[in-house]
């Protein structure tokens, strides 16, 4: 391994904290040069991020690869130890996508940008270090930095929701965000803990417990049933899990864009891995235990979503239930415990995380041009906004599932995972992907195609930094559709070796 | 009998510093009031400072007991020693210009802080009942005094009549428990009551009474519930500097001698004291954190998270365990740290705007960014959020209750970490989201702005690179081990 290969993993955790720190040091006024860097940081972090994936060596045996471990706190046995398998690299490679848009699309920030982005690469680095820890400690440590510097950029640079009977400030979806993911958090927590002591083996490394759960006297199935359910919620809200799915949109409308991209894009991708790194591969019996519940809450997820996203007209939160609706493909893929279903769950993790973040993308440039995402107010916008209405619409057929886009090859996976297993479960699921067809194409349809408002005039169409920023996630996501190969040779192994652990 | 005299220079040395300063007020004339603030706390500093270093450098390998046990010079007393010598610092440190704005006698309140942490000192020293409680005698009447001196204030004399009452009662309380457990065992050392408390074959009434009343004087200084009534009203009234004395140094104190006296002379007769305990740490913590809630103050804020926080601790203790108690060394430390730069933040706020409730931290990230920064961290640190101490030291401390099917605690402890988030982020909120007219920036004082990036450092230290810290706890914590299980 070469010198680069060897630290690439660190660096993707310590690059952006590194990023925050020199902000710290540049003066306030000078908002043009905090840009640069920062987009700079986010060009370095999506190049270091191709590299951890190309190097991931796919026909290798190893489950975990790029592998580094420093030793922390000897008396707890906890290291700082990092690792990727054919799981997480994907998602290495999803950060670097959408840290690089939405470092760009944050350029627009006018108030103390500098603040804005050190808490932005504070973010960064949480995301990046749960994808690439094979310390549950860390895994643990770096989940909740991601999630901490949230409450200050929602609350801070998010906007409020204004309707004739519906008020919604800023700090109402900031707090209920972070509280209600602080909270499931805190069951992650006793789950660790319980795990870490249950093996015995006074150890926080993922491999080392791994090779106990088989032992005699170890990881029993009550213990693993409990302990699965709690890693099911505590991580599944935060992938917008039905009932607990309710911080979702309305975080993410009170956001600002980049960090609605963000958010979206990849943070709630930290659930859907949270229950394959912990509840699939660690408590292989719960999941076996609790399968047939997390595919009908996959399912109503799927279905409630979409259906919440048909009665919506604020264009954020027709985008946050529809993401409510795609994660349940997520966990109908996991509960699904094949082969194809789990592959297609990861794919479709990377997916919807490239397709929500160009969403908000064209959202977020919308608003910022009209400030109001009232669908009954906007109207006609597509011979203003030739682009952006071009952006909006790929993404929309992503949604909904359009052959030669990456979402399609995501869910058709998750579907054929889901007929072998639960077929009346999996036909609902294909229901619920008929309603987002309804409700993204009655969305394009009234907002960029017909009559336009004099309003909307002067308007103009996309910055070149917002096209740039499009442009980023619009090329993965034409890539994966037309040619998914490189990704499922990754995810495969990654996939088989979990299931290997299942004894499927 | 080991009497060598030379194993206690350390307190020697506080015990002079204390008088020296009092010298020294008396020497630098009246009119020159500023000079005698600087010149009187300047000698205490270097007091605490020769003091602590003395101690690292002649007894990094000393387990002696001196007096045939009634004080023990070990690793886990030099632990404690340059941990009170250094929150004495921090307090003086944060007091200089406090009491240049607010008292009138600055040689005897740094000469107070100084005694106040020598008998700290030797409260985590004492291997025997009388010796531990002269040592916190000589902790509280510093205390008493420090909390009344600033005078005028009604609140300061309210807080300070409460104090010195609850306080006299709780001596009473404990001293009568001693002299039950004497009269029942015969003994007053901790090593020599451990055998005859477990040998008793389950305790009798007069066993339980002494037990029971010697930890509720504890409990007491702790504020540990239902023995933590005094602290919100005492939090508030006292200067501010002395109430992050009381919140540090007063309850690592506690904390040391608790678990140096469960683990020597109880953990033969853990079984009978331990479901006890856990009820009362779990009261602890969800009283401490439901009160906080509804609290403008941020002086009253602190005083119930601090009795949440001993909750925590005595989810640590309660295991008796090495690694328990291993995890409640770290916390202590990482406490410090944290409440030091809270308090170093809310005595700026004090000083420069006069006022001290939640409300006055209004646009805080506007007027002081630097300062609403480090208020942010110590907060999340007291809300157990990563890169900050608070994040490892709860895990630390939670991990080794699992250990001893304590989940039931463990899950409470969880429950309310998420409470506690909920009250810190409000005062979050006030510095960053709420919007103020007045954003004119607040000037800094030199000396308070050092100390409050010094304890934010330590606390960012203590939770990314804990290793030297646990070290050293760990270190500490071996003593106890012929004790008690691993």
């Amino acid at each position: 391994m070469s010198y680069f290969e060897r630290h690439v993993l660190e660096t993707l955790i310590y690059l952006p904290m590194l990023a925050a720190l020199i902000l710290v040091f540049i003066p306030r006024p000078q908002k043009s040069l905090i840009r640069w860097i920062s987009i700079a940081s986010g060009l370095a972090l999506l190049i270091m991020s191709l590299y951890a994936f190309i190097a991931f060596d796919y026909d290798g045996g190893a489950r975990f690869q790029l592998q580094r471990s420093y030793p922390w706190l000897d008396q707890l046995g906890i290291a700082f130890a990092l690792g990727i398998d054919g799981i997480a690299a994907p998602m290495v490679l999803l950060t670097g996508i959408v840290s690089l848009a939405g470092t760009i699309v944050a350029a627009n920030i006018q108030r103390d940008n500098k603040d804005y982005y050190i808490l932005l690469f504070l973010l960064i680095a949480g995301v990046y270090g749960t994808f690439v820890s094979m310390d549950l400690f860390f895994f643990f440590f770096f989940y909740e930095l991601a999630i901490v510097p949230m409450y200050l950029l929602i609350g801070v640079w998010g906007s409020s929701s204004k309707f004739k009977d519906f008020d919604r400030p800023k700090e109402y979806g900031a707090l209920k965000l972070v509280m209600m993911i602080v909270a499931a958090s805190l069951l992650i927590w006793v789950v660790i803990i319980g795990i870490y002591v249950e093996s015995g083996t006074g150890s926080f490394n993922i491999e080392t417990i791994m090779a106990t759960i088989d032992q005699p006297g170890r990881f029993s199935e009550t213990f693993q049933s409990v302990m699965f359910l709690m890693t099911m919620v505590g991580f599944g809200l935060l992938a917008g899990m039905w009932p607990f799915h309710t911080w979702s949109p309305d975080g993410h409308v009170a956001a600002p864009t980049s960090v609605s991209m963000l958010h979206a894009g990849v943070l709630m991708k930290l659930g859907g891995f949270g229950i394959i790194r912990i509840g699939v591969m660690l408590l292989p019996d719960g999941l076996r235990e609790w399968a047939l519940l997390l595919f009908i809450i996959g399912t109503i997820n799927v279905i409630y979503g979409a259906v919440s996203a048909l009665a919506q007209h604020d264009l954020k939160y027709v985008i946050g239930y529809s993401s409510v609706s795609h994660m349940g493909y997520v966990f109908m893929g996991i509960a699904s415990m094949t082969a194809v279903g789990l592959t297609g769950a990861t794919l479709q993790m990377f997916a919807h995380g490239i397709m929500t973040a160009l969403f908000f993308t064209i959202v977020g440039g919308i608003y910022e041009r009209t400030h109001t995402r009232d669908t009954l107010v906007l109207n006609g916008l597509a011979s203003k906004m030739k682009w952006g209405t071009a952006f909006f619409v790929i993404a929309g057929l992503a949604s909904l599932g359009l052959p030669g886009l990456a979402g399609f090859v995501a869910e058709l996976l998750v579907f054929i995972g889901a007929f072998q297993t639960q077929p009346i479960l999996g036909a609902l699921g294909v229901l619920g992907a008929a309603i987002t067809a309804v409700y993204i194409l009655r969305l394009v349809g009234r907002t960029f195609y017909g009559e336009r408002d004099k309003k909307w005039d002067n308007l103009t169409d996309l910055t070149p930094r917002e096209f740039i920023a499009a442009t980023v996630l619009l090329v993965p996501l034409f890539y994966v559709g037309l040619y998914p190969q490189p990704l499922l040779r990754v995810i495969r192994p990654g996939v088989d070796a979990v299931l290997a652990g299942l004894g499927a | 009998m080991n009497v060598d005299f030379s194993l206690l220079i350390p307190e020697f040395i506080l015990a002079g510093a204390g008088f020296l300063v009092l010298l020294v007020d008396l020497l630098v004339p009246k009119a020159q009031e500023h000079r005698r603030n600087v010149v009187t706390a300047a000698t205490a500093v270097l007091g605490l400072a020769v003091t602590g270093i003395v101690a690292i450098a002649t007894q990094m390998d000393t387990g002696e007991r001196l007096y045939d046990g009634l004080l023990f010079i070990d690793r886990y007393a030099l632990l404690f020693k340059v941990l009170f010598a250094g929150i004495g610092i921090a307090v003086i440190v944060m007091s200089v210009d406090y009491v240049a704005d607010k008292m009138r006698h600055p040689g005897e309140y740094y000469a107070l802080i100084v005694f106040a942490v020598l008998g700290a000192t030797l409260m985590a020293e004492s291997g025997e009942l009388l010796t531990a409680f002269i040592s916190i005698e000589l902790l509280s009447f510093s205390l008493y005094v420090l909390v009344g001196l600033s005078r005028g204030d009604a609140r300061t004399a309210e807080a300070s009549a409460k104090y010195i009452l609850l306080g006299a009662i709780s001596t009473a309380i404990m001293l009568y428990g001693i002299s039950q457990l004497f009269g029942a065992l015969g003994t007053t050392r901790f090593t020599e009551m451990g055998p005859l408390l477990a040998g008793a074959g389950g305790w009798n009434l007069t066993l339980i009474t002494g037990f029971v009343m010697f930890v509720a004087g504890l409990g007491f200084k702790l504020s540990m519930v239902p023995f933590h009534m005094w602290a919100p009203d005492v939090y508030e009234g006292a200067p501010t500097p002395i109430t992050a004395l009381i919140a540090t140094l007063s309850k690592a104190a506690a904390i040391a001698l608790l678990l140096r006296f469960l683990a020597e002379a109880g953990s033969g007769s853990v079984n009978e004291w331990r479901m006890p305990l856990a009820v009362l740490a779990a009261a602890t913590m969800i009283i401490g954190s439901l009160s906080a809630l509804p609290q403008t103050n941020i002086k009253r804020l602190l005083a119930y998270s601090s009795i949440a926080q001993i909750g925590f601790i005595l989810v640590g203790i309660v295991p008796n365990t090495v690694i328990g108690a291993n995890a409640v060394l770290l916390h202590v430390i990482g406490y410090a740290f944290t409440n030091l730069a809270a308090f170093t933040v809310v005595v700026v706020i004090e000083l420069k705007l006069g006022k001290e409730s939640v409300a006055d931290f209004a646009g805080l990230s506007k007027r002081a960014p630097v300062l609403a920064m480090i208020m942010t961290g110590a907060l999340f640190s007291l809300a157990g959020l990563p890169i900050f101490a608070g994040f490892l030291t709860k895990f630390y401390l939670f991990t080794s209750a699992v250990d001893k099917s304590l989940e039931w605690l463990v899950v409470i402890a969880v429950a309310t970490s998420v409470i506690s988030l909920y009250y810190y982020v409000r005062v979050i909120r006030e510095m960053y989201i709420t919007e103020t007219e007045d954003g004119s920036k607040l000037p800094v004082p030199l000396l308070l702005a050092g100390l409050a990036w010094v304890m934010f450092a330590g606390t960012i230290a203590v939770g990314t690179y804990p290793q030297p810290f646990v070290d050293a706890t760990n270190a500490a914590a071996t003593v106890l081990t012929p004790w008690i299980g691993l």
